[in-house]
C-alpha cells in the first residue's frame, strides 16, 4: 500500500512556481530520500505533502486518503530542520518531546502514564534519556535534532517525514539518529526524508527522488555524489552556510531568494 | 491592618490577587512566542471599549472585554497571514484604539481627566462589587483555560508548524489565546490599569526564567511572583497612597532584579567551586594537518 502518493504536483509562492510537475510514491515500509541542490524545491515538496504549503495543481494522497480529507495526523511524525522559533521561555527536553503525544491524545485529555512512557522510550531510542530534564537550549545542534526526532517518535507514527536531518549535525549525533531511523524502519515504519547529503543515512535509503529545477530528474537507487562531494574523505557534517559548487546533480548553485 | 476593614480595599486586593495569578499564566505563552508587547497593544484597544461603555452608560468592563476581544482576534488574524504589512496594521489598530478611547471618554457624561487616568493606571477605589464578580468569573476562566490546555498551547507557541502537522486546531488555540489576552487586559484595568497590564503578564515570567529550567516550573514560579507582587503592591499602595498598578509593577521589577543578581551570583560561585569540564563535540571534522 502506498503511504504517500504525489501526482503531478505544482507549488508556487506569490505567483512564482517552484515545483512544476512532481510525481512519486512512498510505499509502506520504504525509505525514500528526496535529493537536490539548495533551492531545488525539495523542502517545499515535503512542506506541501504535510499541508504547510498548498498545491497549485496536482494531487497528494496520504495513506490512501486525499490530503484535504486526511485527519489521522498521528500517523505522521514530522521532524523539522530545527527547533521552532518559540524559545523565549525555557523548556526541558522532556517537555518538547511530550508535544509529540498530542496528535495521539488530543488536546482535551491530560497527559497520562502511557504518554510518559512513550516520551521516555523515544528519548532512550535517540540516546538522550539522561538529558530529559535539561533545558533544550543547553543541547548541541545535533542533540537538539535528536530531540526533534524523539518528539516525532513519541507519537508512534507510521511515517516519519524529516527535513534535512543531517544539516549542521555533529558526527556522533548523525550516527545516533541513523541507528534510531534504522530501528524505526525495522519495526515496519516508512520514512520520507529530504537531504542535501546522505552521509550515514545512505545505507538505509531504498529509493532516491532527485528534484532538479522543480521537476523529478531521477528516481531509483541513490545516485553517486558528483564533484566536490565525491572526494573519498569528504565527510559532509558542516552546516551548509557556504553554497557548494556542485550538489548531487549538476544544478544552478546561485540560491533562489527565500521569498 | 485597619485598611482591610474597608470593603473597597478587600475588593481591590481580591481583584489584584486574581490578576496576579492569571496574567503570568497567560503571559508565559506570549513571551514564548515573542509577543511580549501584545498585551500593551490590546490595552490600547480596550480603552475604546471603555469609552463605548461610558458613552452608553453601560458597564465599561463588559464593553471593554468585547471591544478588546474583537481587536485581539483581528490582531491574531493579521499575524497568522504573516505579512510584513502586519506590523503597520498593528500600529494603526493600537493608536486608533487609544485615540478612540480618549475621544469617547471625553464625550461621555463621566468626562473628566480623572476617570481616564483611573482606567489607564488603575485605582484602589473604583472596583465595584459587580466589577469584582466579573473579574472573579473571567479570571477563573482564564486560569482554567491556560492550565488545562497547557500542553497544546505550549506546542503551538513552541513550534506552530509542528502543531499544525500534528493535526492540532492551531487557529482555534490561537484565537483562544487572543481572547484570553483581551479578557486578562480588561479585568486588570481596574487595579493595574490598561497601560501597565502587560507588565504583569511579562515581568513575572522574565523573573522566573532566570532560575527555572523548564516551561512548567517557569509557569508555576511566574504565577507565585505575580501573586506576591500584586498582593504586596495593593497593600503598599494603600499605605503609601501611590497608584496600585505602578506600585505592583515596580515590586515585580524589583523581584526580577533581585532574582537576576542572585542567580548570577550563584552561578559564579558554583563555577568557581566546580569548573566546567564537559566539552561539546565539535560540529566540524577536525582534520590533522
Amino acid at each position: 500500500m502506498s503511504v504517500v502518493t504525489v501526482r503531478h504536483a505544482a507549488v508556487g509562492y506569490d505567483g512564482r512556481e517552484i515545483l512544476h510537475d512532481v510525481s512519486f510514491e512512498v510505499d509502506a515500509g520504504e525509505v525514500v530520500a528526496i535529493l537536490g541542490a539548495n533551492g531545488s524545491g525539495k523542502s517545499t515538496l515535503i512542506r506541501t505533502i504535510l499541508g504547510l504549503a498548498s498545491l497549485t495543481r496536482g494531487e497528494i494522497d496520504l495513506f490512501g486518503t486525499p490530503q484535504r480529507k486526511f485527519r489521522e495526523w498521528a500517523r505522521i511524525g514530522y521532524v523539522p530542520q530545527r527547533l521552532g522559533a518559540g524559545s523565549g521561555v525555557p523548556a526541558t527536553v522532556g517537555e518538547v518531546v511530550a508535544s509529540g503525544r498530542l496528535a495521539r491524545r488530543g488536546i482535551f485529555r491530560p497527559s497520562g502514564s502511557v504518554d510518559k512512557a512513550a516520551v521516555r522510550d523515544a528519548l532512550t531510542d535517540v540516546g538522550l534519556l539522561s538529558r530529559i530534564d535539561d533545558p533544550v537550549t543547553t543541547l548541541s545542534g545535533g542533540q537538539q535534532q535528536r530531540t526533534l526526532i524523539a518528539r516525532a517518535l513519541a507519537g508512534k507514527p507510521d511515517l516519519l517525514v524529516l527535513d534535512e536531518p543531517t544539516a549542521g549535525v555533529d558526527a556522533a549525533s548523525q550516527e545516533a539518529f541513523a541507528a534510531a531511523l534504522g530501528r524505526f524502519e525495522e519495526s515496519g515504519g516508512s520514512i520520507l526524508l529530504v537531504a542535501h547529503e546522505l552521509g550515514p543515512l545512505r545505507p538505509l535509503i531504498d529509493r532516491a527522488v532527485v528534484v532538479h529545477e522543480g521537476r523529478v530528474a531521477h528516481v531509483g537507487p541513490p545516485p553517486e555524489p558528483a564533484g566536490h562531494h565525491a572526494e573519498p574523505d569528504h565527510d559532509h557534517v558542516h552546516p551548509h552556510a557556504v553554497t557548494q559548487p556542485t550538489g548531487i546533480c549538476v544544478a544552478p548553485t546561485d540560491r533562489i531568494a527565500a521569498n | 491592618m485597619d485598611l482591610f476593614q474597608y470593603d473597597f480595599m478587600m475588593r481591590a486586593l481580591t481583584g489584584a490577587l486574581i490578576i496576579g495569578l492569571a496574567a503570568p499564566a497567560l503571559g508565559i505563552y506570549l513571551v514564548q512566542r515573542r509577543l511580549s508587547l501584545i498585551g500593551d497593544g490590546i490595552g490600547h484597544v480596550a480603552l475604546t471599549g471603555v469609552g463605548v461603555g461610558l458613552l452608553l452608560n453601560q458597564s465599561p468592563v463588559i464593553s471593554a472585554v468585547i471591544v478588546a476581544a474583537v481587536g485581539a482576534v483581528g490582531v491574531e488574524l493579521i499575524r497568522e497571514r504573516g505579512r510584513t504589512s502586519g506590523d503597520l496594521a498593528l500600529a494603526l489598530l493600537f493608536y486608533g484604539g487609544i485615540a478612540g478611547g480618549v475621544v469617547l471618554v471625553a464625550l461621555s457624561d463621566d468626562a473628566n481627566s480623572n476617570s481616564l487616568v483611573q482606567y489607564l493606571f488603575g485605582s484602589l477605589i473604583t472596583t465595584s462589587p459587580e466589577d469584582i464578580a466579573v473579574i472573579a468569573v473571567l479570571g477563573a476562566a482564564v486560569l482554567v483555560a491556560m492550565l488545562a490546555f497547557r500542553p497544546a498551547l505550549f506546542a503551538v507557541c513552541n513550534d506552530e508548524e509542528y502543531a499544525r502537522v500534528s493535526g492540532l486546531p492551531v487557529r482555534a488555540l490561537n484565537i483562544l489565546m487572543a481572547v484570553t489576552t483581551a479578557v486578562t487586559v480588561t479585568i486588570a484595568m481596574r487595579t493595574v490599569g490598561l497601560l501597565l497590564v502587560s507588565a504583569l503578564m511579562v515581568i513575572p515570567v522574565a523573573a522566573a526564567q532566570q532560575v527555572t529550567r523548564g516551561f512548567r516550573s517557569t509557569m508555576a514560579a511566574a504565577m507565585v511572583i505575580g501573586l506576591v507582587a500584586a498582593g504586596i503592591g495593593v497593600v503598599v499602595s494603600a499605605e503609601a497612597d501611590t497608584p496600585p498598578g505602578a506600585t505592583t509593577v515596580i515590586l515585580a521589577l524589583a523581584v526580577f532584579v533581585a532574582i537576576t543578581i542572585g542567580a548570577a551570583g550563584w552561578r559564579l560561585a558554583r563555577r568557581r567551586a566546580h569548573p566546567p569540564h564537559e566539552v561539546e563535540p565539535p560540529d566540524v571534522v577536525l582534520q590533522k594537518v
